[in-house]
């Protein structure tokens, strides 16, 4: 009973990074936004929270850097992909490398000096399912939510009503960087107290893989973050007994499984009809 | 009528529906200019001057004999993923995949080098026949994935790279570890019959550069002067059209799968066949040429032939990060975050084509 306990409890303290970031990309989904740079503004977003806890001591405010910096770096993505009208998927790969690469760099200085009082992880936990509920909460239960899902499903008729595309596709944007930093300062300040270079270890990837596989739902991310943090602390036990880099390979291989099963049962249906697409006006 | 005064006429940015070529260039070329000196500022806030890192960079490529040969042997696999990557983009294909496609050459590379007794002067053919059809079969997973169930190929691709770089680690580790290393985590050296020639003093693997060279000229030509290139370029450009015509979207998927997958299965071959002459860790046998590549492959705007000049640029930025790494102790993590910049200001900037400068009369 108690085996099974601290198998769920670590089950949960893995998942709470994926939650908290493909929370975020579900809402700039949501909004017709794709980021495929969530695993650099994640990057980002660790650096910046271990790097301000670090050298200032005060750990909330390391948090709130993180949240910024996050947020901070999705302003690229909104600048290039909503008002620039690039290549979303393009643009995000582009912030991915940009993330991964600037935080590696000046995370240099960092590397071997861990924080010695960490944030304790149980809020972030409960903080993490809080969150997914009120995102919920908006998207379904009011007109905000009703907007923002508008803009991902037909944005000519919400410009019609004299909504800006652009505005709302913004925001979406910055506040799913703002749940990467979330995620990202979660890792350095608490599930990992120190700086390593790649300490982001795909789970950006694997938070843009359960958008998909939830369905764009927020509640339904919950479980889902919480079964690949099974599966990852499961992989974990079996060390020893199959090749470790089998392990290793596994998230990445359940990210591909795990969209064909997605693709399988037609959950492709559920995605936002603009999902993807650049809105200009006057254009289909 | 009169012609106003100066004060009435004015500076307009207005839409062009029409843009001339050469403004894609001009503006490719400022987006370049302004990603280097954005640049600039990742170099400040590492504590490195941005004009000293500058100069470091372009003395040690291009002024120098040893940095020019550099330049060269990072060219060949840069030329290779890209001219196929041209053909991928072309057909709307986003293979990000070029990382993994390469690692699985150079393992299929290593298999037949220390494995597969042969006559010497079949090894390294073999050598870069099943390199290509590895690199192309990994490809054709996630194109038959697309295909099939519309599973979107930019992460699969994606994630079938971190899949074949702890393979290759398995395999070093575990089953292919050389006889002769002494506990080293990588296999035994091929035999000389698998190693290519090189230009001397350098690691410039010429046989490679050679193929790079035919493979841009042969995808150039497949692309515009054959019927399998003409159903790619509609597929591409118009999939509804494509359906009418009969052409089959499939068919497109898979071949271009193959050639982009395949190019880069063969630059992994001159990897390991013309550098290392072993398999060794995957970060050591690409540094991230499957990325930067798909930078080549957008730069030369769909054509396999362009990727020429375009790959020697990226090839100079990568053996810029080498020059950086010794000269300045920067990470090589650095070559990651210029790219992705460049990638950012080059799609940025693409809006900017279809607008032009006009000096206008103010209407009163």
């Amino acid at each position: 009973m108690n085996e099974l306990l601290s198998v769920l409890g670590q089950a949960v303290a893995f998942g709470t990074p994926i939650l908290l970031a493909a929370l975020g990309e579900v809402v700039a989904e949501r909004a017709g936004v794709v980021n495929l740079g969530v695993e650099g503004m994640m990057a980002l977003g660790a650096l910046a929270a271990f790097a301000t806890a670090q050298t200032t001591g005060n750990l909330l405010l390391g948090l709130l850097m993180g949240v910024l910096v996050g947020a901070l770096a999705a302003a690229i993505h909104a600048l290039v992909a909503v008002t620039l009208r690039a290549n979303q998927f393009v643009s995000g790969l582009a912030l991915t490398a940009l993330g991964l690469g600037v935080s590696g760099l000046l995370g240099q200085h960092f590397v071997g000096s861990p924080l010695l009082e960490p944030l304790p992880g149980a809020e972030f936990r409960i903080g993490a399912v809080l969150l997914a509920i009120g995102v919920w909460g908006v998207l379904y239960l009011t007109q905000t939510g009703l907007i923002l899902r508008s803009v991902g499903e037909n944005p000519g008729a919400v410009d019609v009503m004299g909504i800006s595309v652009v505005r709302v596709r913004w925001l979406a944007v910055l506040f799913g960087g703002a749940m990467a930093g979330l995620a990202g300062s979660y890792l350095s300040l608490s599930y990992r107290p120190a700086w390593v270079d790649g300490t982001t270890a795909g789970l950006g990837w694997i938070a843009v893989a359960l958008t998909i596989f939830v369905g764009w739902h927020p509640v339904r991310a919950i479980l889902g973050a919480f079964f690949f943090g099974l599966l990852y602390h499961l992989a974990f036990r079996l060390q020893g007994r199959v090749p470790s880099e089998f392990l290793l390979m596994l998230p990445y291989l359940l990210v591909v499984v795990v969209l064909s099963l997605a693709a399988l049962r037609r959950q492709q249906g559920a995605a936002p009809e603009a999902l993807g697409l650049p809105y200009k006006r006057g254009e289909r | 009528m009169n012609k106003p005064p100066p004060s009435l006429r004015r500076w307009v940015f207005e839409p062009d529906p029409n843009p001339p070529a050469s403004r894609l260039w001009l503006v490719s070329l400022l987006a370049i200019l302004a990603a280097f000196l954005a640049s600039g500022l990742i170099f400040w806030a590492y504590g490195v001057s941005p004009l000293t890192a500058y100069i470091t960079v372009i003395q040690g490529t291009l002024f120098d004999s040893t940095g020019l040969a550099e330049v060269l042997r990072r060219f060949i696999p840069l030329v290779l993923i890209g001219s196929g990557l041209t053909l991928a983009f072309r057909a709307q294909f986003f293979n990000i995949g070029a990382e993994g496609q390469l690692l699985m050459g150079a393992v299929a590379a290593a298999g037949i080098a220390l494995f597969v007794p042969l006559p010497a002067a079949l090894v390294l053919p073999t050598m870069f026949v099943v390199g290509f059809l590895a690199g192309g079969a990994y490809a054709l997973v996630a194109a038959v994935l697309k295909a099939r169930l519309g599973v979107n190929e930019i992460l699969t691709t994606l994630m079938f790279n971190y899949v074949a770089s702890y393979l290759v680690i398995y395999l070093i580790n575990g089953p292919w570890q050389g006889k002769t290393v002494r506990g080293f985590a990588y296999t035994d050296p091929f035999p000389p019959a698998a190693v290519l020639p090189t230009l001397p003093g350098t690691l410039v693997h010429w046989p490679t550069l050679i193929l790079g060279l035919i493979m841009t000229v042969f995808l150039q030509l497949l692309l515009s002067r054959s019927v399998l290139g003409y159903e790619l370029r509609v597929a591409g450009a118009n999939p509804t059209a494509a359906r009418y015509a009969g052409i089959s979207a499939t068919k497109v998927v898979w071949l271009v799968a193959l050639c982009s997958g395949g190019a880069a299965g063969l630059a992994g071959v001159g990897e390991a066949a013309g550098i290392h002459q072993k398999l060794l860790d995957p970060s050591q046998i690409s540094l991230g040429y499957g990325f930067t590549a798909v930078i080549v492959a957008y730069l030369a705007r769909g054509n396999p032939i362009l990727t020429i000049p375009t790959a020697l640029l990226m090839a100079i930025l990568f053996a810029g990060g080498d020059v950086m790494k010794v000269s300045l102790q920067m990470p090589f993590r650095v070559i990651d975050a210029l790219s992705g910049l460049l990638l950012l200001f080059l799609i940025g900037s693409e809006r900017l084509v279809e607008y032009r400068l006009r000096r206008k009369e103010n209407p009163q």
